[in-house]
């Protein structure tokens, strides 16, 4: 059975699905009997959540938009 | 596989103007400023031109953009020699616990939550800046955008396990620096003035 460490460390890659079968086995048998690395868990999600909240692909300022817009139509003219 | 077009500009317009958005949200992540963002889009965006007319394969032209975002962002770093070679990762701290111990929300029956809720999308965005750039890159293509782990070692030309180690560090800094942000603004409650 592994530690408490060895399943905090594991938290994240479980939840990206990057950890090997045997692995991911030994970390939700230490899961079902731990409560303090569920609560980890539970963190790592929110986390996750926090992060992913805000990417809703923020709008261009519209003098931002302006110059990129007239960037992408300057292309192919002088500069190349 | 769609041939180069006679008007290249055109079609390089069509393929890009659906991702503007996108790259320039990426951008203001990556550099921590609505600036520097604007000026890696156009610095991408030439890159992206000059290599649109050999791009073979353009099903996927959001990965592409952002393998050309980010080879732009690392070359600025290069250049402005602002790349720091290390970086000390403590490996020992764990937000979750230090959080239970420190008890900023003395009142509070979800102290992980509201921990999280003090960080709007400016502070969040400050706290990434204090992770290193491979590693804040890496942290933002997986969590904010979804990107997998081998999607991001193809956008960064890394290897798979080098990618892993990235996330891994950017995971325990963005832990501390979380921390170390909200006690440095004095965004938490102290013991002290808990008992007060």
């Amino acid at each position: 059975m592994i530690n408490c460490k060895e399943a905090v460390a594991r938290l994240w890659s479980y939840l990206d699905r990057n950890l090997g079968l045997v692995e991911e086995q030994e970390l939700e048998a230490h899961l079902g009997l731990c409560r303090h690395c569920c609560g980890e868990l539970e963190f790592a999600k929110q986390i996750r959540g926090r992060l992913r909240q805000p990417a809703g692909e923020a709008e261009i300022p519209p003098e931002a938009r302006l110059k990129l817009d007239a960037f992408l139509k300057g292309l192919g003219g002088s500069d190349e | 596989m769609a041939e180069p077009s006679a008007a290249p500009r055109q079609e390089f317009e069509e393929v890009v103007r659906p991702h503007l958005e996108y790259l320039y949200a990426l951008g203001v992540r990556l550099t921590g400023n609505r600036t520097a963002a604007e000026d890696l889009v156009q610095d991408a965006l030439l890159r992206a031109f000059r290599g649109f007319a050999g791009l073979r394969n353009r099903e996927r032209p959001r990965l592409w953009l952002t393998r050309v975002l980010t080879t732009a962002f690392y070359d600025r770093l290069r250049n402005d020699a602002r790349e720091p070679e290390t970086v000390n990762v403590d490996e020992e701290f764990d937000l979750f616990d230090t959080i239970v111990e420190e008890d900023p929300f003395p009142y509070s029956d979800r102290v992980h939550l509201d921990f999280l809720e003090l960080f709007d999308d400016v502070k969040l965005i400050e706290v990434l800046q204090r992770i290193h750039p491979s590693h804040r890159t890496a942290l933002i293509l997986a969590y904010v955008y979804g990107y997998t782990a081998r999607e991001i070692a193809e956008i960064t030309s890394a290897p798979l396990g080098t990618v892993l180690a990235w996330l891994h560090r950017g995971r325990k800094q963005l832990e501390r620096e979380l921390w170390d942000y909200a006690t440095r603004n004095r965004l938490l409650m102290s013991r002290q003035e808990a008992r007060a």
